[in-house]
């Protein structure tokens, strides 16, 4: 057990505490003016914001105290920009249940979505495509930009300001893991440093601060990791004529997936993973080149072969053949007519995943869990299951009593997400390294699987039920 | 202990024994001394290692006591309740738990079944206090509500009511238990204010807090306790009139014996050995039979089921291993009926419910099993 903890230990000067029980408190003497926090959660993007909101708005912990640290400076906003920023995420049904939970979802309503109704998702080397829709044309998702999403949890923790603190520009430099049990005259939990020399304590630590966590790096959790040979171009593009624009765009290239997600009628967003030359040749080169790009790499037919081809139209006949009902055609996403200046930015993409998720009075969500390749638009999805999780846990802990950081519950929300990403993780990587080949045998197998799971309807109901969770 | 004194003869006879039976170390510091305090005293050792010699010893000795026992409870029934000299503590169980009373904490250790069973009781405790308020403060559902743990150990069902919003005192007869609950709870300081731990008997207290708490939780207590009467007597007298018992504890049936004793304590080291004996354990037909002659309403006996692969417990139909009981105490002033002191139990006859219920308020859910 002494081996699973941190490396860092603070050293106690020897017990002078004999019979009484509460000397032991003297010790600490700066301690005995820091607040005991039930829960503090470090890094405040998405989802620890959106863990600090969810707490704080749940019931049984109305007579807790919650703690957001965040190492940026708070971001003061007067009202929506005109520009659509550039980072946007795809939220799923799931995702906005959550959201809805602590009343964040209506100002994103009051702010700006757009909803999106069908995905196509189909290949550069061959004419398999997949098509994703609910039976009634709902909503499939959602696509919200990154600080619409923000700018609505600061406002929900705002209003909750009696019982979530939110601390900016604190960025926590040092944390102590309490020894187990039997150190009895050791405080019990978690310390910790900040920049500014001041220290805190909390019976449960949640670090949701990104891929390079410092938490889980304190901790000692292994992270399991390698960096992809792929970096995210993204960019804000106006179509050339206004259309309904509530389909997301997905074409596997061999050099990586470029997908376009509906911003507007007029605007959408592109997220195009390519090898780290060409992302680079992409933001650098002029506006019209880039558009080009664009279009070409949605409509070009060049990487089609004949013999991929016919092997496709035989699985189609068969297909066509069994289940003659549905017919999905290619369509072809609306061409882009230009690129909103300065909105082209390129960042690295990789996997990682943590070995364990939850220590004592330590739980780890979102991307200090698990990083994901943006190819299926689960990323910040998986954060906000990781939150759902976490806060049903805690909250039926808190209303029975236990010691929030104990491993009991902490375990229970392991064990729940542990399974969901690790299934969702080794499917992107594996969709991931699949279509990044022009390898005739593998084009071969994922065309003629692609074609099949979309005929399978059953299937491609599960796929989406699993994805929208 | 019992290096320092001469051995009796029978002493000496356990002394033989000794080195095979764990327990009969401890046995031979009880016969010295401590004539004043009465005890149980039962074989605690593996029966298939008895031989027929050793077992005629230990029947000669067994029934020697329980003779010596009864004689002295006979002659002075009157001194229960006041006298400190007697009181419901048992010695024996003192030590046993004197011994782990640092491994409280532990969730993974000793009295990891002990930290599961909170997820039982806790709700069971919490949800059965609710029904009695209109409406209750979110975050703090049994804030207002003064509740005693006896035997409380080292805290570990105090704190979960104390979070809750409770006004706890724990009390427990053994000073180190008390003392690492202390230090425990020292280090939160909601529950610092919320919980009072204090060493005694339930007895010791009964004078000063008589009708003063809203619920009164003795978890598995009255296995150890010597006079269930007078501790159920004493419950009854320093809760509020409408106030709620909580006791759960180990049927006593060959079911409790082979899994309660035998293996879960002799065999797979679940429970520490020594803990239980399984003459105290007793049955929910007695126990509703001394509760309902106190002026204690039974509400609830449901059965409690713990899986040693898993670690959890789940509430079960089954009562014959351990349960979980719920009485109130009547709101009207009615006089108890005066407890028939019982030595054995087994023959005791259930009273009949519905003459000495009419009184009672509310309405009664009875699961018996």
């Amino acid at each position: 057990m002494a081996a699973r903890l941190a490396a860092s230990r603070w050293r106690a000067p020897p017990a002078a505490a004999g019979p009484g029980p509460l000397l032991s408190c003297r010790r600490w003497s700066g301690a005995r003016a820091d607040a005991v926090y039930d829960v503090v959660v470090s890094g405040g993007g998405l989802v620890g914001a959106a863990m600090a909101c969810a707490l704080g708005y749940d019931i049984h912990f109305h007579d807790k105290k919650i703690l957001l640290l965040e190492a940026g400076p708070k971001k003061v906003w007067e009202k929506l920009p005109e520009t659509y920023s550039n980072r946007v995420s795809s939220i799923s049904p799931g995702s906005a249940t959550l959201l809805s939970s602590f009343g964040a979802w209506d100002h994103i309503c009051n702010m700006r979505y757009r909803a999106f109704r069908r995905m196509q998702v189909w290949d550069a080397c061959s004419e398999a495509l997949i098509m994703f829709d609910k039976d009634n044309l709902d909503d499939m998702g959602y696509i919200v930009e990154n600080d619409v999403i923000m700018r609505a949890l600061t406002k929900q923790l705002e209003a909750a300001s009696d019982r979530v603190t939110v601390l900016y520009r604190s960025k926590a430099v040092g944390y102590t893991w309490p020894y187990p049990f039997t150190m009895a005259d050791s405080s019990p939990w978690v310390h910790i440093t900040l920049g500014d020399g001041s220290t805190l304590q909390t019976k449960l630590l949640v670090g949701a601060d990104g891929h390079n966590s410092g938490v889980r790096q304190a901790a000692g959790i292994q992270n399991i990791s390698w960096n992809y040979d792929q970096s995210a171009v993204v960019a804000t593009l106006h179509l050339s004529e206004a259309t309904e624009n509530n389909v997301a765009w997905q074409r596997f290239l061999p050099s990586g997936p470029i997908a376009l997600l509906p911003l507007s009628d007029t605007l959408s967003s592109l997220v195009w993973s390519t090898s780290h030359e060409h992302a680079a040749e992409l933001v650098s080169m002029d506006e019209e080149k880039f558009v080009d790009a664009i279009n070409s790499a949605f409509w070009s037919d060049a990487n089609h072969t004949d013999f991929i081809d016919s092997a496709g139209a035989m699985l189609q006949y068969a297909v066509a053949f069994l289940k003659p009902t549905k017919v999905s055609a290619r369509q072809l996403p609306p061409s882009v007519a230009r690129v909103d200046a300065k909105s082209r930015v390129l960042f690295p993409l990789g996997l990682g995943h943590a070995a364990e998720y939850v220590r004592p009075r330590l739980a780890l969500i979102g991307d200090a869990a698990h990083r994901v390749h943006p190819l299926a638009g689960q990323g910040v999805n998986m954060g906000f299951g990781d939150v759902s999780s976490l806060v049903h846990h805690l909250s039926a802990a808190a209303f029975n009593g236990k010691d929030l950081g104990s491993m009991s519950h902490l375990t229970g929300y392991e064990t729940d997400r542990q399974r969901h990403n690790t299934a969702l993780l080794a499917a992107t990587d594996l969709l991931k390294r699949l279509y990044s080949t022009s390898a005739t045998p593998l084009v071969l197998l994922r065309t003629w699987g692609l074609q099949a799971t979309n005929a399978v309807s059953p299937l491609k109901e599960q796929i989406m039920a699993f994805a929208s969770k | 202990m019992w290096g320092g004194r001469p051995l009796s003869c029978g002493n000496r006879l356990l002394g033989v024994l000794g080195s095979r039976c764990r327990g009969a170390r401890a046995q031979a510091a009880r016969f010295t001394g401590r004539a004043e305090i009465q005890f149980n005293w039962t074989p605690q050792t593996k029966p298939w290692v008895f031989s027929d010699y050793r077992i005629m010893w230990f029947k000669s000795y067994r029934m020697t006591f329980a003779c010596l026992s009864r004689m002295k409870i006979h002659r002075y029934p009157w001194t229960r309740l006041y006298s400190t000299s007697q009181t419901t503590v048992d010695s024996n169980e003192i030590k046993t738990f004197l011994a782990l009373a640092h491994r409280w904490w532990d969730e993974q250790g000793v009295y990891a079944p002990l930290h599961s069973m909170n997820d039982l009781r806790v709700p069971f405790i919490r949800d059965n206090l609710l029904k009695t308020v209109a409406h209750h403060q979110p975050g703090k559902p049994l804030s207002g509500m003064k509740i005693l743990d006896v035997g409380c150990g080292g805290g570990l069902l105090t704190e979960p009511l104390g979070r809750l919003g409770a006004s706890v005192i724990g009390i427990d007869p053994v000073d180190e238990n008390i003392k690492t609950a202390q230090h425990h709870k020292s280090f939160d300081p909601v529950l610092d204010k919320r919980i009072e731990y204090r060493v005694g008997s339930l007895e010791e207290i009964v004078q000063e807090t008589a009708e003063t708490f809203d619920a009164v939780v003795a978890s598995e207590v009255v296995e150890h306790v010597i006079d269930l009467e007078t501790f159920i007597q004493c419950c009854c007298e320093v809760l509020k009139p409408g106030g709620s018992l909580f006791i759960t504890t180990i049927n006593k049936t060959q079911l409790s014996y082979a899994l309660g004793i035998v293996f879960a304590e002799q065999i797979a080291g679940i429970v520490p050995k020594g803990t239980h004996t399984w003459e105290k354990f007793i049955s929910p037909e007695k126990l509703e039979s001394i509760l309902e002659s106190n002026g204690l309403s039974v509400q609830t006996v449901t059965g409690m089921l713990y899986n040693p692969l898993s670690g959890y417990w789940n509430w079960s139909e089954n009562t014959s291993l351990n349960y979980a009981a719920h009485a109130v105490k009547s709101k009207a002033q009615e006089h108890p009926v005066p407890a028939e002191f019982v030595f054995k139990g087994e023959t005791e006859e259930l009273r009949d419910k519905d003459s000495t219920d009419s009184t009672n308020p509310g309405v009664q859910e009875e699961l018996k099993k």
